[in-house]
Protein backbone atom coordinates (compact mmCIF):
# COMPACT_ATOMS: atom_id res chain seq x y z
CA UNK A 1 0.00 0.00 0.00
CA UNK A 2 1.74 2.71 -1.36
CA UNK A 3 1.03 6.57 -2.81
CA UNK A 4 0.96 6.65 -6.33
CA UNK A 5 3.37 8.47 -8.47
CA UNK A 6 1.17 10.38 -11.05
CA UNK A 7 1.10 10.88 -14.60
CA UNK A 8 -0.46 14.87 -15.89
CA UNK A 9 -1.32 15.20 -19.09
CA UNK A 10 -0.57 18.75 -20.06
CA UNK A 11 -3.01 20.83 -21.95
CA UNK A 12 -1.25 24.14 -23.31
CA UNK A 13 -4.49 26.50 -24.42
CA UNK A 14 -4.12 29.29 -26.69
CA UNK A 15 -7.23 31.12 -27.74
CA UNK A 16 -9.69 28.07 -26.90
CA UNK A 17 -7.05 25.74 -28.82
CA UNK A 18 -4.85 22.74 -27.39
CA UNK A 19 -1.11 23.77 -28.98
CA UNK A 20 2.34 22.37 -28.31
CA UNK A 21 4.96 25.07 -29.40
CA UNK A 22 8.74 23.54 -29.69
CA UNK A 23 11.02 25.72 -26.99
CA UNK A 24 8.20 27.73 -26.17
CA UNK A 25 7.76 29.07 -29.84
CA UNK A 26 6.38 27.38 -33.07
CA UNK A 27 2.75 26.12 -32.68
CA UNK A 28 0.76 22.81 -33.52
CA UNK A 29 -2.91 22.53 -33.05
CA UNK A 30 -4.30 19.64 -30.87
CA UNK A 31 -7.78 19.92 -30.38
CA UNK A 32 -10.40 21.33 -28.75
CA UNK A 33 -9.80 21.24 -25.02
CA UNK A 34 -12.65 19.86 -23.51
CA UNK A 35 -12.85 16.95 -25.95
CA UNK A 36 -8.73 16.21 -25.02
CA UNK A 37 -9.66 16.43 -21.20
CA UNK A 38 -12.13 13.84 -21.52
CA UNK A 39 -9.91 11.90 -23.27
CA UNK A 40 -6.94 11.48 -20.80
CA UNK A 41 -9.50 11.25 -17.92
CA UNK A 42 -10.73 7.97 -19.85
CA UNK A 43 -7.76 6.99 -20.48
CA UNK A 44 -6.92 7.34 -16.55
CA UNK A 45 -4.73 10.28 -16.15
CA UNK A 46 -4.23 11.31 -12.36
CA UNK A 47 -4.83 14.89 -13.10
CA UNK A 48 -4.60 17.45 -15.78
CA UNK A 49 -3.22 20.66 -16.12
CA UNK A 50 -4.60 23.03 -18.33
CA UNK A 51 -2.44 26.31 -19.25
CA UNK A 52 -3.57 29.16 -20.72
CA UNK A 53 -0.62 30.51 -22.72
CA UNK A 54 -2.32 33.42 -24.89
CA UNK A 55 -3.36 35.05 -21.07
CA UNK A 56 -3.98 37.75 -22.79
CA UNK A 57 -7.14 39.95 -20.55
CA UNK A 58 -9.16 39.24 -23.18
CA UNK A 59 -8.66 35.68 -23.29
CA UNK A 60 -9.75 35.09 -19.90
CA UNK A 61 -12.82 34.94 -20.13
CA UNK A 62 -12.81 32.41 -22.86
CA UNK A 63 -10.65 30.34 -20.10
CA UNK A 64 -12.96 30.43 -17.45
CA UNK A 65 -15.50 29.10 -19.91
CA UNK A 66 -13.10 26.09 -20.76
CA UNK A 67 -12.54 25.36 -17.17
CA UNK A 68 -16.06 25.24 -16.48
CA UNK A 69 -16.91 23.05 -19.14
CA UNK A 70 -14.09 20.73 -18.45
CA UNK A 71 -14.98 20.32 -14.59
CA UNK A 72 -18.95 19.12 -15.75
CA UNK A 73 -16.85 16.28 -17.17
CA UNK A 74 -13.61 15.37 -15.46
CA UNK A 75 -13.65 14.05 -11.53
CA UNK A 76 -9.68 14.35 -11.61
CA UNK A 77 -7.65 17.54 -9.57
CA UNK A 78 -7.59 20.40 -12.48
CA UNK A 79 -4.83 22.30 -12.13
CA UNK A 80 -5.10 26.13 -14.11
CA UNK A 81 -1.94 28.08 -14.84
CA UNK A 82 -1.30 31.21 -17.27
CA UNK A 83 -1.44 34.72 -16.09
CA UNK A 84 -2.65 33.40 -12.41
CA UNK A 85 -1.29 37.62 -11.31
CA UNK A 86 -4.03 38.55 -8.05
CA UNK A 87 -6.20 36.90 -5.45
CA UNK A 88 -9.27 37.62 -7.91
CA UNK A 89 -7.75 35.57 -10.45
CA UNK A 90 -6.99 32.26 -7.94
CA UNK A 91 -11.15 33.03 -6.79
CA UNK A 92 -12.19 33.30 -10.19
CA UNK A 93 -10.50 30.12 -11.42
CA UNK A 94 -10.85 28.25 -8.60
CA UNK A 95 -15.24 29.03 -8.92
CA UNK A 96 -15.10 28.16 -12.44
CA UNK A 97 -14.02 24.52 -10.87
CA UNK A 98 -10.44 24.38 -10.84
CA UNK A 99 -8.83 22.45 -7.93
CA UNK A 100 -5.33 24.31 -7.99
CA UNK A 101 -3.62 27.16 -9.46
CA UNK A 102 -0.40 27.11 -11.02
CA UNK A 103 1.60 30.48 -10.23
CA UNK A 104 4.86 31.50 -12.50
CA UNK A 105 5.94 35.18 -13.41
CA UNK A 106 4.00 36.70 -10.48
CA UNK A 107 5.67 34.77 -7.96
CA UNK A 108 8.98 36.22 -9.22
CA UNK A 109 7.52 39.56 -8.97
CA UNK A 110 5.83 39.53 -6.07
CA UNK A 111 7.07 36.42 -3.61
CA UNK A 112 4.42 37.63 -0.82
CA UNK A 113 1.24 36.78 -3.52
CA UNK A 114 2.23 33.09 -2.62
CA UNK A 115 2.08 33.61 0.79
CA UNK A 116 -1.17 35.08 0.64
CA UNK A 117 -2.51 32.89 -2.00
CA UNK A 118 -1.60 30.10 0.02
CA UNK A 119 -3.32 31.62 3.34
CA UNK A 120 -6.67 32.63 1.76
CA UNK A 121 -7.27 29.38 -0.36
CA UNK A 122 -4.74 26.52 1.44
CA UNK A 123 -1.61 25.43 0.67
CA UNK A 124 -2.98 22.23 -1.18
CA UNK A 125 -4.41 24.58 -4.23
CA UNK A 126 -1.25 26.45 -5.04
CA UNK A 127 1.24 25.33 -7.10
CA UNK A 128 4.28 27.56 -7.97
CA UNK A 129 6.07 26.68 -11.38
CA UNK A 130 9.23 27.03 -11.85
CA UNK A 131 11.00 27.76 -15.37
CA UNK A 132 14.51 26.45 -14.81
CA UNK A 133 17.28 27.06 -17.58
CA UNK A 134 20.91 25.34 -17.15
CA UNK A 135 23.28 28.37 -16.64
CA UNK A 136 26.31 26.45 -15.65
CA UNK A 137 27.76 22.69 -15.03
CA UNK A 138 27.86 19.92 -17.43
CA UNK A 139 24.04 19.22 -17.27
CA UNK A 140 25.31 15.24 -16.57
CA UNK A 141 23.29 13.87 -13.58
CA UNK A 142 25.26 14.26 -10.45
CA UNK A 143 27.80 17.49 -11.79
CA UNK A 144 28.34 19.36 -8.74
CA UNK A 145 28.88 22.27 -11.03
CA UNK A 146 25.60 22.38 -12.75
CA UNK A 147 23.56 25.39 -11.75
CA UNK A 148 20.10 26.21 -13.11
CA UNK A 149 18.50 29.79 -13.39
CA UNK A 150 14.33 30.85 -13.28
CA UNK A 151 13.10 32.37 -15.94
CA UNK A 152 9.85 34.20 -16.43
CA UNK A 153 7.79 35.03 -19.72
CA UNK A 154 7.70 32.11 -21.04
CA UNK A 155 11.25 31.19 -20.75
CA UNK A 156 12.17 34.61 -22.63
CA UNK A 157 13.61 36.67 -19.34
CA UNK A 158 16.42 35.91 -17.00
CA UNK A 159 16.09 36.47 -13.28
CA UNK A 160 19.28 35.56 -11.57
CA UNK A 161 17.59 33.61 -9.05
CA UNK A 162 18.93 30.21 -8.63
CA UNK A 163 16.23 27.15 -9.07
CA UNK A 164 16.90 25.37 -6.71
CA UNK A 165 16.97 28.28 -4.08
CA UNK A 166 14.02 29.41 -5.04
CA UNK A 167 11.61 26.29 -4.92
CA UNK A 168 13.09 25.84 -1.30
CA UNK A 169 11.67 29.76 -0.43
CA UNK A 170 8.25 29.23 -2.44
CA UNK A 171 7.99 25.94 -0.59
CA UNK A 172 8.39 28.01 2.48
CA UNK A 173 5.97 30.67 1.58
CA UNK A 174 3.38 27.58 1.60
CA UNK A 175 3.43 26.65 -1.91
CA UNK A 176 1.71 22.67 -1.97
CA UNK A 177 3.40 21.78 -4.83
CA UNK A 178 6.20 22.60 -7.47
CA UNK A 179 5.92 22.44 -11.11
CA UNK A 180 9.07 22.55 -12.71
CA UNK A 181 10.03 22.75 -16.51
CA UNK A 182 13.27 22.43 -17.94
CA UNK A 183 13.38 25.39 -20.66
CA UNK A 184 16.64 23.39 -21.98
CA UNK A 185 14.19 20.09 -22.90
CA UNK A 186 10.52 21.48 -23.31
CA UNK A 187 9.40 20.53 -26.36
CA UNK A 188 12.95 18.92 -27.65
CA UNK A 189 11.70 14.93 -26.46
CA UNK A 190 15.20 13.86 -25.20
CA UNK A 191 13.78 13.52 -21.51
CA UNK A 192 14.00 15.59 -18.44
CA UNK A 193 16.61 17.53 -17.03
CA UNK A 194 16.91 14.94 -14.39
CA UNK A 195 19.79 16.99 -12.43
CA UNK A 196 17.61 20.12 -11.47
CA UNK A 197 14.47 17.66 -11.06
CA UNK A 198 16.16 15.56 -8.53
CA UNK A 199 18.43 18.91 -6.90
CA UNK A 200 15.17 20.66 -6.62
CA UNK A 201 12.78 17.59 -5.33
CA UNK A 202 15.62 16.34 -2.76
CA UNK A 203 15.78 20.30 -1.88
CA UNK A 204 11.51 20.61 -0.77
CA UNK A 205 9.35 18.71 1.48
CA UNK A 206 6.42 19.47 -1.04
CA UNK A 207 5.66 16.92 -4.33
CA UNK A 208 7.53 18.34 -7.20
CA UNK A 209 5.78 17.82 -10.72
CA UNK A 210 8.51 17.08 -13.36
CA UNK A 211 7.57 18.54 -16.67
CA UNK A 212 9.53 19.18 -20.74
CA UNK A 213 11.14 17.00 -22.45
CA UNK A 214 9.49 13.74 -22.17
CA UNK A 215 10.13 11.74 -25.60
CA UNK A 216 9.16 8.25 -24.90
CA UNK A 217 7.77 6.21 -21.29
CA UNK A 218 11.21 5.73 -20.47
CA UNK A 219 11.66 8.99 -19.90
CA UNK A 220 8.42 9.09 -17.55
CA UNK A 221 10.13 6.38 -15.49
CA UNK A 222 13.73 8.28 -15.40
CA UNK A 223 11.53 10.82 -14.08
CA UNK A 224 10.74 9.31 -10.98
CA UNK A 225 13.58 6.95 -10.11
CA UNK A 226 16.03 9.19 -10.94
CA UNK A 227 14.88 12.45 -10.99
CA UNK A 228 12.77 11.71 -7.89
CA UNK A 229 9.86 13.51 -8.97
CA UNK A 230 6.31 13.05 -7.54
CA UNK A 231 4.82 13.18 -10.84
CA UNK A 232 5.26 13.55 -14.46
CA UNK A 233 3.99 16.14 -16.61
CA UNK A 234 4.14 15.19 -20.33
CA UNK A 235 1.71 16.68 -23.51
CA UNK A 236 3.10 15.99 -27.19
CA UNK A 237 3.33 12.16 -26.41
CA UNK A 238 0.12 12.16 -25.60
CA UNK A 239 -1.51 14.56 -27.75
CA UNK A 240 -0.87 13.19 -30.98
CA UNK A 241 -1.44 9.73 -30.45
CA UNK A 242 2.45 8.31 -29.61
CA UNK A 243 1.25 6.69 -26.48
CA UNK A 244 -1.98 6.73 -24.42
CA UNK A 245 -1.77 7.59 -20.48
CA UNK A 246 -2.66 4.09 -19.78
CA UNK A 247 0.32 2.51 -22.06
CA UNK A 248 2.58 5.28 -20.08
CA UNK A 249 1.14 4.42 -16.75
CA UNK A 250 1.50 0.23 -17.05
CA UNK A 251 4.98 1.15 -18.81
CA UNK A 252 6.07 3.15 -15.23
CA UNK A 253 4.22 -0.06 -13.13
CA UNK A 254 6.20 -2.62 -15.30
CA UNK A 255 9.41 -0.88 -14.66
CA UNK A 256 8.73 -1.11 -10.73
CA UNK A 257 6.86 2.50 -9.88
CA UNK A 258 3.57 2.30 -7.38
CA UNK A 259 0.89 3.83 -10.17
CA UNK A 260 -2.98 3.84 -10.01
CA UNK A 261 -4.07 1.31 -12.92
CA UNK A 262 -7.59 0.97 -11.58
CA UNK B 1 -25.88 -1.28 -8.53
CA UNK B 2 -27.05 1.49 -5.76
CA UNK B 3 -30.12 3.16 -6.38
CA UNK B 4 -29.91 6.71 -5.39
CA UNK B 5 -33.14 8.12 -2.95
CA UNK B 6 -31.97 11.13 -2.22
CA UNK B 7 -34.66 13.91 -3.27
CA UNK B 8 -32.50 16.32 -1.80
CA UNK B 9 -29.24 16.44 -0.62
CA UNK B 10 -27.19 19.64 1.04
CA UNK B 11 -23.70 20.50 0.79
CA UNK B 12 -22.96 22.44 4.00
CA UNK B 13 -21.12 25.66 2.90
CA UNK B 14 -19.90 27.71 5.52
CA UNK B 15 -17.35 29.44 3.85
CA UNK B 16 -14.59 27.41 3.45
CA UNK B 17 -13.29 26.72 -0.08
CA UNK B 18 -14.29 25.84 -3.24
CA UNK B 19 -17.87 23.25 -3.38
CA UNK B 20 -18.03 23.45 -7.40
CA UNK B 21 -16.46 20.09 -7.44
CA UNK B 22 -18.57 18.88 -4.70
CA UNK B 23 -21.68 19.65 -6.12
CA UNK B 24 -20.71 18.77 -9.59
CA UNK B 25 -19.98 15.29 -8.79
CA UNK B 26 -23.13 14.68 -6.44
CA UNK B 27 -25.36 15.72 -9.17
CA UNK B 28 -23.45 13.78 -12.20
CA UNK B 29 -24.21 10.28 -10.10
CA UNK B 30 -27.99 12.10 -9.27
CA UNK B 31 -29.32 13.43 -12.12
CA UNK B 32 -32.76 13.64 -10.81
CA UNK B 33 -31.98 14.90 -7.20
CA UNK B 34 -31.83 18.60 -5.98
CA UNK B 35 -28.32 18.69 -4.92
CA UNK B 36 -28.33 22.16 -3.37
CA UNK B 37 -25.08 24.43 -1.64
CA UNK B 38 -25.80 26.46 1.45
CA UNK B 39 -25.49 27.52 4.69
CA UNK B 40 -29.25 27.94 5.70
CA UNK B 41 -30.04 25.61 8.25
CA UNK B 42 -33.32 25.38 7.77
CA UNK B 43 -32.65 23.69 4.31
CA UNK B 44 -30.18 21.05 5.50
CA UNK B 45 -32.24 20.27 7.99
CA UNK B 46 -35.01 19.74 5.68
CA UNK B 47 -32.96 17.72 3.03
CA UNK B 48 -32.57 13.77 3.20
CA UNK B 49 -28.68 13.53 2.30
CA UNK B 50 -25.85 16.21 3.95
CA UNK B 51 -22.77 16.69 2.96
CA UNK B 52 -19.85 18.47 5.12
CA UNK B 53 -16.82 19.03 3.09
CA UNK B 54 -14.05 21.52 4.18
CA UNK B 55 -10.85 22.47 3.17
CA UNK B 56 -7.79 24.79 4.31
CA UNK B 57 -6.76 25.03 8.18
CA UNK B 58 -8.75 23.25 10.81
CA UNK B 59 -8.81 26.94 12.97
CA UNK B 60 -10.58 28.35 9.80
CA UNK B 61 -12.83 25.91 9.49
CA UNK B 62 -13.85 25.53 13.47
CA UNK B 63 -13.93 28.94 13.73
CA UNK B 64 -16.38 29.33 11.02
CA UNK B 65 -18.56 26.51 12.04
CA UNK B 66 -18.95 28.07 15.10
CA UNK B 67 -19.65 31.19 14.10
CA UNK B 68 -22.08 30.07 12.01
CA UNK B 69 -23.47 27.50 14.36
CA UNK B 70 -23.26 24.66 11.88
CA UNK B 71 -21.75 22.20 14.65
CA UNK B 72 -25.63 22.28 15.85
CA UNK B 73 -27.10 21.63 12.99
CA UNK B 74 -24.33 18.95 12.16
CA UNK B 75 -25.12 17.37 15.93
CA UNK B 76 -29.27 17.51 14.59
CA UNK B 77 -28.16 15.94 11.06
CA UNK B 78 -25.80 13.21 12.99
CA UNK B 79 -29.67 12.28 14.96
CA UNK B 80 -31.22 10.77 12.47
CA UNK B 81 -30.35 11.51 8.09
CA UNK B 82 -27.17 9.80 6.16
CA UNK B 83 -23.90 12.56 7.09
CA UNK B 84 -21.12 12.16 4.97
CA UNK B 85 -17.84 14.35 5.99
CA UNK B 86 -15.13 14.99 3.43
CA UNK B 87 -11.46 15.95 3.90
CA UNK B 88 -11.68 18.39 6.60
CA UNK B 89 -15.28 17.97 6.99
CA UNK B 90 -14.01 14.59 9.19
CA UNK B 91 -11.09 16.10 10.54
CA UNK B 92 -13.53 18.46 12.28
CA UNK B 93 -15.82 15.56 13.19
CA UNK B 94 -12.86 14.17 15.34
CA UNK B 95 -11.94 15.25 18.96
CA UNK B 96 -9.07 17.59 18.87
CA UNK B 97 -6.34 18.62 16.06
CA UNK B 98 -2.85 19.77 16.70
CA UNK B 99 -3.03 21.88 13.73
CA UNK B 100 -2.86 25.94 14.30
CA UNK B 101 -1.59 24.80 18.03
CA UNK B 102 -3.99 22.85 18.73
CA UNK B 103 -7.64 23.25 17.96
CA UNK B 104 -10.55 21.47 19.52
CA UNK B 105 -13.32 19.66 16.97
CA UNK B 106 -16.86 18.63 17.07
CA UNK B 107 -15.81 15.42 19.07
CA UNK B 108 -18.54 13.15 17.03
CA UNK B 109 -15.83 10.02 16.94
CA UNK B 110 -13.36 9.76 19.63
CA UNK B 111 -10.15 10.43 18.11
CA UNK B 112 -7.07 12.60 17.07
CA UNK B 113 -5.83 15.14 14.18
CA UNK B 114 -1.51 14.76 14.34
CA UNK B 115 0.81 16.01 11.52
CA UNK B 116 2.67 13.51 9.19
CA UNK B 117 5.96 15.03 10.14
CA UNK B 118 9.03 15.93 8.16
CA UNK B 119 11.03 13.01 8.26
CA UNK B 120 8.55 9.84 6.69
CA UNK B 121 10.36 7.48 4.31
CA UNK B 122 9.18 4.98 1.77
CA UNK B 123 10.40 3.27 -1.10
CA UNK B 124 13.87 2.75 -2.94
CA UNK B 125 14.60 4.25 -5.54
CA UNK B 126 16.86 3.11 -8.69
CA UNK B 127 19.62 4.39 -7.41
CA UNK B 128 19.46 3.09 -3.45
CA UNK B 129 18.34 5.98 -1.54
CA UNK B 130 15.11 5.90 0.08
CA UNK B 131 11.78 7.67 -1.16
CA UNK B 132 11.66 10.90 1.34
CA UNK B 133 7.81 11.13 1.13
CA UNK B 134 6.41 14.74 1.02
CA UNK B 135 3.80 16.37 2.78
CA UNK B 136 1.07 16.75 1.90
CA UNK B 137 0.47 13.63 1.10
CA UNK B 138 -1.07 14.59 -2.39
CA UNK B 139 -2.46 11.58 -4.76
CA UNK B 140 -4.18 8.40 -4.99
CA UNK B 141 -3.85 6.01 -2.43
CA UNK B 142 -5.05 2.74 -1.41
CA UNK B 143 -7.86 2.17 0.86
CA UNK B 144 -8.23 -0.85 3.05
CA UNK B 145 -12.17 -1.13 3.18
CA UNK B 146 -13.57 -2.50 6.80
CA UNK B 147 -17.40 -3.66 5.36
CA UNK B 148 -19.68 -1.02 5.00
CA UNK B 149 -22.53 -0.21 2.62
CA UNK B 150 -21.03 2.97 1.34
CA UNK B 151 -18.07 0.35 -0.46
CA UNK B 152 -20.93 -1.42 -2.72
CA UNK B 153 -19.47 -2.27 -5.51
CA UNK B 154 -16.17 -0.37 -4.89
CA UNK B 155 -13.32 -3.18 -4.90
CA UNK B 156 -10.91 -3.36 -1.59
CA UNK B 157 -7.73 -1.63 -2.00
CA UNK B 158 -8.96 0.67 -4.88
CA UNK B 159 -7.39 3.99 -4.89
CA UNK B 160 -8.85 7.31 -3.82
CA UNK B 161 -7.51 11.28 -4.46
CA UNK B 162 -5.90 12.82 -0.96
CA UNK B 163 -4.82 15.94 0.04
CA UNK B 164 -3.52 16.34 3.33
CA UNK B 165 -1.04 16.97 5.94
CA UNK B 166 -2.90 16.25 9.05
CA UNK B 167 -3.96 12.31 9.61
CA UNK B 168 -6.83 10.88 11.91
CA UNK B 169 -6.22 8.42 14.46
CA UNK B 170 -9.15 7.00 16.02
CA UNK B 171 -10.08 5.99 19.59
CA UNK B 172 -12.37 3.21 18.68
CA UNK B 173 -11.00 1.07 16.04
CA UNK B 174 -14.57 -0.01 15.23
CA UNK B 175 -15.60 2.92 13.88
CA UNK B 176 -12.82 2.71 11.51
CA UNK B 177 -14.23 1.90 8.30
CA UNK B 178 -11.38 2.58 5.81
CA UNK B 179 -7.57 2.09 6.26
CA UNK B 180 -4.50 4.00 5.12
CA UNK B 181 -1.07 4.20 4.79
CA UNK B 182 1.91 6.53 4.16
CA UNK B 183 4.63 6.29 6.28
CA UNK B 184 2.35 5.71 8.72
CA UNK B 185 -1.21 4.37 9.26
CA UNK B 186 -3.95 6.53 9.24
CA UNK B 187 -7.97 6.29 9.46
CA UNK B 188 -8.80 7.14 5.62
CA UNK B 189 -12.62 6.62 6.92
CA UNK B 190 -14.62 6.89 9.60
CA UNK B 191 -18.14 5.58 10.11
CA UNK B 192 -21.11 5.31 12.99
CA UNK B 193 -24.51 4.46 12.86
CA UNK B 194 -26.24 7.32 10.18
CA UNK B 195 -22.53 8.96 9.89
CA UNK B 196 -19.32 8.28 7.22
CA UNK B 197 -16.78 10.35 6.70
CA UNK B 198 -13.31 10.07 4.33
CA UNK B 199 -9.76 11.62 4.24
CA UNK B 200 -10.08 11.27 0.75
CA UNK B 201 -11.93 13.59 -1.97
CA UNK B 202 -14.68 11.21 -3.47
CA UNK B 203 -15.55 14.34 -6.18
CA UNK B 204 -12.14 14.48 -6.86
CA UNK B 205 -11.26 10.43 -7.26
CA UNK B 206 -12.88 9.46 -10.32
CA UNK B 207 -15.02 6.46 -10.51
CA UNK B 208 -14.56 5.05 -7.33
CA UNK B 209 -15.28 8.45 -5.65
CA UNK B 210 -18.16 8.90 -8.11
CA UNK B 211 -19.80 5.43 -6.71
CA UNK B 212 -18.42 6.45 -2.93
CA UNK B 213 -20.84 9.53 -3.56
CA UNK B 214 -23.85 7.20 -5.59
CA UNK B 215 -23.84 4.81 -2.84
CA UNK B 216 -24.21 8.16 -0.04
CA UNK B 217 -27.05 8.83 -2.04
CA UNK B 218 -28.60 5.35 -2.33
CA UNK B 219 -27.94 4.80 1.84
CA UNK B 220 -30.52 4.62 4.16
CA UNK B 221 -28.01 5.55 6.66
CA UNK B 222 -28.16 1.61 8.11
CA UNK B 223 -24.61 0.39 8.71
Amino acid sequence: MALAKRIIPCLDVDQGRVVKGVNFVGIRDAGDPVEVAKRYDEQGADEITFLDITATHEARGTTVKMVEAIAEHVFIPLTVGGGIREVEDIRRMLNAGADKVSINSAAVYNPEFVREASEKFGAQCIVVAIDAKRVAGSGVLGDAENKWEIFTHGGRKPTGIDAVEWAVKMANFGAGEILLTSMDRDGVKTGFDLGVTRAISDAVNIPVIASGGVGNLEHLAEGVQLGHADAVLAASIFHFGEYTVQEAKQHMADAGIEMRLD
Amino acid sequence: MSKVISKTCAVIDYGMGNLHSAHGALQKVAPNSNILVTSDPAKILAADHVVLPGVGAIRDCMSEIQRQEIDQVVAEVAKAKPLLGICVGLQAMMTRSEENGGIDCMNMFPGQVQYFGDNLLGDEFRDGTSDRLKVPHMGWNQVEQVAHPLWQDIKDQSRFYFVHSYFVTADDQSQVKGRGHYGKPFAAAMGQDNVFAVQFHPEKSHKNGLQLLQNFLSWDGQA
